[in-house]
């Protein structure tokens, strides 16, 4: 029988499936940080369980960290004390843990595929929603509850209705200055926030094809923000690349035995998705967001769509942009912005600062920016040193920061203050997202490195 | 974390008639450096409810005494955003032990029912019906029987079924939760890791 990339990875890690109810579905890698996971161990403790496979968890603290002056005490005790209990249940529980100062610390979804904990074929889950990340490998990876995390921890199992299938189709060349951001955006603007609640995703098509491991982590990572529990890429000759000699991945023997199975990850010939869309990778230029959900967003060069043809109704679409403080029909270019942003596990790795770099070479940043720049770990951080890419930075007026979430989410102290307004590379433009009262705009590390420098909203492709 | 039964809950509601409300909105993520679930509730919509200086907004329904109950009804994409189990232990802390929406963000919407509080799914005309009457009369009650899976406005007699799968319904009415349930098949566990290649 036919089958999807998605169904032989799902089916295969089926344990029981249970009539009327959710599949129980085994879970191999199990990422845990230290926002989502105090609590599952307090729920463990309190009904006298253990940690079944210690091994197939692997704990590391991103949310909270600061991105600078890493080798001091953290100064917020309620952050302290958050990292001190992750460090503290992995030590108590056998899991390895890469706490801040350890060399391979950085964000969970940046470290994961670094050092080859990320397979194809694996199913992978974190307290975190943007583990779909993981999905660029050809593995079925997503985000779960804290009592999830305490189901997997406890059993290494967690109990799941299958989602629906649906493929994304994308052909054709991508335009000058349109990164792998803004397919992703560009494919949640057309779906919008809820377009694909209740499916598992898988892009397919020459514009994943072609893009290197970083792109396609970067649009699987926003899968969430259309809704999907995930999404996928049918793992090729790049993925088997990437991952090959990584410290955790399968070596000798073990690693001929797994390329005969990874190599059978592919969508079948007539396998029929739930739901199917097709787009022309000609539709799309670089995206910028004007709302406050990722699906409020649309090419740099366009105007601010009208209330009646964005989904959400009236009333919210007019709630949104008096927070942004925007009009109807305003054009997003030469918009005035006060912060930039690069990193975060949407676009904190190496590639994205090379793109960062190509624009901001030979410019100076605008006094009226003030600009984070924080590697997604330290061998990210180490490669920019190594590919000169710091020079740049430096002699532009950047400074580099140490690795972490920063202000993607603003858990630790990169908060953009009330009012201001954000170019940022991350994910999620909700209101207070970045902090309290903060207006974000996502765009792709090209349209935050010519904002960077300009200081206010402008095209990328004019500066390449 | 096994929780408090749930089997009929008859209820005023409150109303907050918002599509796309993320789990951010629900609990902003500086609110989100416990180790311990409990007192969620107090910044549960947070930034909505309260201006900077922590004085209530006075324009936010949930400081708006009129409005009350164990119901909170919410527009299209509810819980959408992060996977922040916070945003239902807020919910549910504050004291609410049903969401009724015209759609739910998945992971929400897993984490609701991990933890007791029932999202009930209903079609957008009922969903404008039940804004309306709550509107008009904010001792409007609402009918929740999870058994029957009917929910029911008694005022115009307007009731519809919601889905819920046997398996998570069963939990609810027993207050059973997922581990309870995986802990019986251990050794099955233990077997099939051993059929894993990596």
């Amino acid at each position: 029988m036919s089958k999807s990339l998605f169904d032989k990875v799902w089916d295969s890690h089926v344990v029981r499936k249970i009539e009327d109810g959710p599949d129980v579905l085994y879970i191999d890698r199990h990422l845990i940080h230290e926002v989502t996971s105090p609590v599952a161990f307090v729920g463990l403790k309190s009904r006298g369980l253990t940690v079944l496979y210690p091994k197939r968890t692997f704990a590391v603290a991103d949310h909270n960290t600061p991105t600078i002056n890493q080798h001091l005490p953290v100064e917020d005790p309620l952050s302290a004390n958050q990292l001190k209990t992750l460090e503290n249940n992995a030590n108590e529980y056998g899991i390895s843990h890469w706490g801040l100062g350890h060399q391979n610390n950085g964000i969970v979804h940046v470290v994961g595929p670094e050092n080859g904990i990320t397979l194809p074929g694996a199913t992978i889950v974190c307290g975190d929603s943007h583990t779909s990340t993981h999905g660029a490998f050809g593995a079925i990876a997503f985000g779960i509850g804290t009592s999830e995390v305490e189901m997997v921890l406890t059993t290494q199992c967690i109990m799941q209705p299958k989602p629906k299938k649906m493929r994304i189709n994308i052909n054709g060349p991508l335009s000058k200055g349109v990164t792998p951001k803004d397919v992703g955006l560009y494919i949640i603007s057309q779906l919008t926030t809820s377009g694909a609640t209740g499916y598992f995703v898988e892009y397919a098509g020459d514009v994943f094809e072609n893009m290197s491991m970083e792109g396609r982590m970067t649009v699987c990572n926003l899968s969430i923000e259309m809704g999907a529990r995930g999404g996928m890429i049918a793992p090729d000759e790049k993925t088997f690349e990437y991952i090959k000699g990584r410290p955790m991945t399968p070596k000798g023997a073990d690693w001929d035995k797994a390329m005969a199975y990874w190599e059978t990850l592919k969508t079948d010939e007539g396998v029929v998705f739930d739901k199917e869309y097709t787009f022309d990778a000609s539709d799309i230029e670089p995206m910028i967001t004007y709302g406050t959900n990722p699906g409020m967003g649309m090419g740099i060069s366009k105007n601010i769509p009208s209330a009646e043809s964005v989904e959400g109704g009236k009333a919210t679409y007019d709630k949104s942009l008096a927070y942004m403080g925007y009009a109807e029909d305003e054009q997003m270019i030469g918009k005035k912005i006060d912060y930039v942003f690069i990193g975060s596990c949407t676009n904190g790795r190496i590639e994205d600062f090379r793109a960062f770099a190509s624009i901001v070479k030979g410019r100076k940043k605008a006094d009226n920016v003030t600009a984070w720049l924080v590697p997604g770990s330290h061998i990210v951080e180490a490669k920019i040193k190594e590919e000169g890419l710091l020079d740049i930075f430096e002699e532009a007026g950047f400074v580099l920061r140490e690795p972490g979430c920063s202000a993607c989410l603003a858990m630790n102290d990169d908060k953009v203050p009330a009012g201001k307004y954000a170019v940022s590379t991350s994910n999620r433009n909700f209101e207070g997202r970045q902090g309290p009262g903060s207006r974000t705009l996502l765009a792709s590390p090209l349209v935050a490195a010519a904002a960077a420098v300009t200081g206010v909203v402008t095209d990328p492709r004019e500066l390449l | 974390m096994a929780y408090d039964k749930f089997t009929k809950l008859t209820s005023t509601a409150v109303p907050l008639p918002i599509e796309n409300v993320d789990t951010d909105q629900i609990i902003p993520a500086r609110f989100l450096k416990a180790t311990t679930r409990d007192g969620f509730g107090d910044n549960l919509f947070r930034d909505w409810r309260y201006n900077g200086d922590d004085t209530p907004k006075e324009d936010f329904v949930l400081n708006n005494p009129i409005y009350s109950g164990k119901i909170l009804v919410g527009g299209k994409n509810f819980g959408s955003g992060s996977s922040r189990e916070h945003a239902a232990w807020a919910v549910y802390d504050y004291g609410f032990r049903c969401v009724v929406s015209s759609f739910f963000a998945d992971i929400f919407k897993n984490n609701c029912l991990n933890i007791g509080v029932l999202p009930v799914q209903i079609s957008p005309e009922f969903l404008n019906e039940i804004f309306e009457a709550v509107y008009e009369d904010p001792k409007t009650e609402l009918v929740i029987d999870l058994e029957a899976q009917t929910i029911t406005l008694p005022s115009s007699g307007t009731q519809e079924s919601f889905d819920i799968n046997g398996y998570k319904k069963g939990n609810m009415l027993n207050g059973f939760d997922d581990i309870d349930y995986l802990q019986s098949m251990k050794s099955e566990i233990e077997s099939f890791t051993e059929t894993r290649p990596f």
